[in-house]
């Protein structure tokens, strides 16, 4: 653990923390978050907030009525192109 | 014309190969490989849909019809615009599927042109195309608070679905754009930068905004349980 990263204040970690997610890497053994709880917390929350989110969205059938508009939006345009 | 359903169930290519409609995404949806036999099944209905085959094309609506108005409607958050968009998808797959050549899953290229047409449309609404970088920052007073100084409030236990779904809607167009393709449906940043024509690192930013105003929204308005 290198000294520059321990010292971080919690703005700087936080300043590069889009890139340390980003980087997809397990940052959980981060030198500033082993010593600091609040970055810890709000790193918690952010994957919290990311997994609840997925589950938010489920798959959702379509209205049946969808397809009749898309069949006829098709036929217009083939007639459109035929003419 | 009629559309009568597919003989022959098979599924999209992805994880919600398996998904009925109500379950939910749970991760990168979209490189998990599919079966050879269900690859061979969906070929011959794209070759017979290419061919103009109305019948086929029928089928495959009905096989990805699920995934593109989900992902409309995640990224639009309007049942009438998520209509409008799956509806604009479709005809532009229609006029544009003599010309997939299958270097890519039919699934994924699909995906994409569906996304293309929610860009296009939320452009129109105001989201600007030049500048993505600049325009998809939202105004100082939205933007999400950094988080020193006292201790941060740890998230209590579950989060309120609800309240939740009501701070995804409120956020910023942008925010929200990258927040859905990266956290719902499993885009990488370097993906999302070629989709949005913005650099990696605006998208890691604004993804990561996004989620601090997530926090932010939450914190402000304490789960259903917590105020009874």
């Amino acid at each position: 653990m290198s000294e520059e990263t321990t010292d971080l204040s919690c703005a700087e970690f936080q300043a590069q923390l889009p890139d340390l997610i980003g980087s997809g890497e397990n940052i959980a053994d981060h030198a500033h978050l082993l010593k600091c709880e609040n970055c810890s917390a709000l790193l918690r929350d952010l994957e919290t907030i990311a997994e609840a989110a997925r589950q938010l969205f489920p798959i959702v059938e379509p209205p049946d009525e969808l397809w009749a508009q898309i069949e006829s939006a098709m036929q217009s345009e083939e007639a459109a192109s035929d003419s | 014309m009629t559309h009568t359903e597919p003989t022959t169930q098979i599924s999209e290519s992805g994880s919600s190969q398996n998904l009925e409609a109500g379950e939910t995404r749970h991760a990168r949806p979209r490189y998990v490989p599919q079966d050879t036999s269900a690859n061979q099944v969906q070929a011959e209905i794209l070759a017979r849909a290419q061919a103009g085959d109305h019948q086929a094309f029928a089928e495959l609506y009905t096989l990805h019809k699920r995934r593109i108005y989900s992902l409309c409607l995640s990224m639009v958050g309007s049942i009438a615009e998520a209509e409008d968009l799956t509806q604009e998808a479709f005809l532009q797959f229609h006029r544009k599927i003599a010309t997939f050549r299958g270097e890519s899953a039919l699934s994924t290229w699909l995906h994409r042109l569906a996304i293309n047409v929610v860009l296009m449309h939320l452009r129109k609404k105001g989201l600007q195309v030049t500048s993505l970088d600049e325009a998809m920052e939202p105004a100082p007073d939205q933007r999400p608070g950094r988080s020193f100084g006292a201790p941060d409030l740890a998230l209590s236990g579950a989060i309120d679905r609800l309240a939740l779904q009501r701070a995804i809607d409120d956020l910023p167009a942008g925010y929200r754009l990258i927040f859905v393709l990266h956290d719902i449906e499993g885009y990488e940043h370097n993906e999302i930068a070629t989709l949005l024509d913005c650099s990696i690192g605006n998208s890691k930013s604004q993804l990561h905004k996004a989620r601090l105003k997530l926090r932010d929204a939450l914190r402000r308005h304490p789960t259903q349980e917590g105020r009874r």
